[in-house]
């Protein structure tokens, strides 16, 4: 809080010089983002371990369709991308893009996370649940806390569209933008990692 | 005045021609690896060594086209970072990986 709210003191004031504080948060961000990754390295590390400890359960060959995880990649590829066209629209100050492309990017978001809850909630109807096998225990927790971050994501994104609309694109509306995008193509680097060494390494 | 100071932060630069190629190269490194494995045209390790590169490659680009990543002075620090984070990932990673496969090995499962 205490951040923005020095961020908004500056532009009300005018005084402050306010480019060093919006580049601050964005590389305080950066730093967040870095321990995130920490935190997602050592998830995939128990994956790597667990992977092949099917206790007689189903292997990733009988549970992995690709060609519904390649749809559900191409649409956070293509949410990425639309928040990026945008940031564009954000430097030139056209609002109603900005919305516009921000609604894209949160439905292409919804949808990703909307089938990434339908193959979990199907998986654990079939009684491959968490708790079925260790393998099945390490997926549910990387993937679940990648799908966590996208939800998390998304909320973001809904406020930043009330935050668009009621006070407009001022400084700090701009800066919390930049933020999200860094947020927002993190995960998709994220994303590449869990769709290469979870689903396509336990299809081969 | 303001979009100049969010500009001079360095992580927000891009333009439409950057995002672009980044977009149809990602969609081209998520191409490869999906049809090398759905194929079935090869097997075993050139599979692996394929889709990881692809995976590798996809994150620069990623890294270089959307998060604007580069080797200018602004981006430094970002870039210093990145690289002691990756650092720490490796530890973790190669570390478990490690202790985990010569515990196994020990215990001769």
């Amino acid at each position: 809080m205490t951040p923005d709210a020095s961020t908004i003191d500056a532009v009300h004031s005018g005084a402050f010089e306010h480019s060093d504080s919006v580049a601050n948060q964005a590389f305080g961000f950066w730093i967040y983002l870095m321990t995130d990754l920490v935190l997602f390295a050592s998830i995939f590390a128990t994956f790597a371990v667990l992977a092949h400890n099917f206790a007689g359960g189903p292997t990733g060959k009988d549970l992995f369709d690709l060609r519904y995880l390649f749809a559900e990649t191409m649409l956070l590829l293509f949410s990425s991308a639309a928040y990026g066209m945008g940031m564009l629209a954000m430097h030139k100050g056209r609002k109603h893009w900005v919305l516009t492309w921000l609604v894209v990017t949160f439905l292409l978001g919804f949808g990703f996370i909307g089938m990434e809850i339908n193959e979990f909630y199907h998986m654990i109807l079939d009684g491959n649940g968490p708790q079925r096998s260790a393998f099945l225990s390490a997926f549910f927790t990387l993937v679940g806390t990648h799908g966590t971050h996208v939800t998390f994501g998304l909320i973001w994104m809904a406020v930043m569209l009330v935050q668009i609309g009621s006070k407009g694109l001022n400084t700090p509306v701009q800066s919390r933008l930049m933020r999200l995008g860094m947020f927002w193509h993190f995960l998709d680097v994220v994303w590449i990692g869990v769709f290469t060494i979870v689903y396509l390494m336990g299809v081969i | 005045m303001s979009q100049a100071n969010i500009d001079s932060t360095g992580a927000s630069r891009g333009s439409f021609k950057s995002y672009a190629t980044g977009f149809i190269l990602s969609i081209v490194l998520t191409v490869i690896p999906f049809g090398l494995v759905m194929s079935g045209a090869f097997s075993g390790p050139a599979v692996l060594i394929g889709i990881l590169g692809a995976a590798i490659v996809q994150i620069l680009v990623h890294l270089h086209y959307f998060l604007h990543l580069d080797t200018s002075s602004a981006m430094r620090w970002n870039v210093l970072a990145l690289l002691f984070a990756l650092l720490i990932m490796t530890l973790f990673v190669g570390g478990t990986l490690w202790i985990m496969s010569h515990l196994q090995y020990r215990m001769m499962l």
